[in-house]
């Protein structure tokens, strides 16, 4: 498993780049990673951080779209707006899980 | 044995710029093949792909606010039926005996249901909000005597054939 040195620490990635480690994660370090992608955190972005994370906790399985719409309650414009083109890949990529498993 | 990197390993979102179209031809109203087109086209847009769906022939069905929430999946003519355990399949002289088409119906949008993936007006409502495109097909409005008041509201347009050609110059296609 690769790791790489994100904000002078060490930190444990898949072959792409995402996290690996769901508590080597931390706001200060998302902000790197979101900065990484060219997003700009907005209150918004991070409530969908935060919920993708506690859902990835409780359930196990990172939110797809459809769920982060329809449990998180960020709908699915908005996810867009927030992480344009590729709303779920970024927006794990941001909060540090894997990118979703499910198809819808 | 970790291997630490010199330069911070970040995904290749570079796609994002990708030229890449997707186009999908909807001909059918069954249940069942309505939801190919529905999860692909849904992928491909969270894939930043530009993406059309055409609803041609029995795929009007999926459009028409009239017949869009009533989908129905016969088990005749399906040799890949099975009862909801095991291997066992669904004889064929039994499909279509009264009430199997209403039970298999239920069956399949129940497990549809409980994968959390909408009913398909729903799920059409996600890829407008997504950014995809829905076309219908001007043959098929003018068989059923339909004008765009009775289609789904996220519809673009009805468009010819020659209309659907010009516009998917370029775009990958998928008929289903």
């Amino acid at each position: 498993m690769p790791a790489t040195t994100i904000n002078g620490r060490e930190i444990h990635v898949d072959d792409e780049g995402f996290l690996t480690e769901f508590a080597e994660w931390d706001e200060d370090l998302a902000k790197v990673l979101a900065a990484n992608i060219s997003v700009d955190l907005s209150d918004e972005h991070w409530a969908a951080i935060k919920f993708a994370r506690a859902d990835y906790k409780a359930q196990g399985e990172t939110p797809t779209i459809r769920r982060m719409s329809s449990v998180g309650g960020v709908d699915i414009k908005k996810m867009f707006q927030l992480f344009p083109k590729k709303p779920a890949k970024k927006m794990s990529y941001i909060a540090g899980v894997p990118k979703p498993q499910g198809c819808v | 044995m970790t291997t630490a990197t010199q330069a911070p390993l970040i995904p290749n979102f570079d796609g994002d710029e990708t030229d890449r179209k997707i186009a999908f031809i909807c001909s059918k109203g069954n249940l069942d093949m309505a939801y190919p087109a529905l999860v692909l086209a849904n992928a491909a847009l969270g894939e930043g792909i530009e993406t059309h769906l055409f609803f041609t022939f029995w795929g009007f069905d999926m459009i028409t606010k009239s017949r869009m929430h009533d989908l129905k999946f016969s088990p005749v003519g399906n040799t890949a039926m099975h009862m909801p355990v095991g291997d066992i399949r669904i004889p064929q002289a039994l499909a279509p005996l009264p009430g199997m088409q209403p039970m298999a119906t239920k069956m399949i949008k129940d497990q549809i249901a409980a994968l959390g993936v909408p009913e398909v007006p729903e799920f059409l409502d996600q890829i407008v909000a997504s950014g995809g495109h829905l076309w219908a097909c001007r043959m098929s409005a003018d068989m059923n005597k339909l004008v765009e008041e009775d289609l789904y509201d996220g519809v673009e347009a009805i468009i010819n054939a020659s209309d659907f050609i010009e516009m998917t110059d370029g775009a990958q296609l998928l008929f289903i």
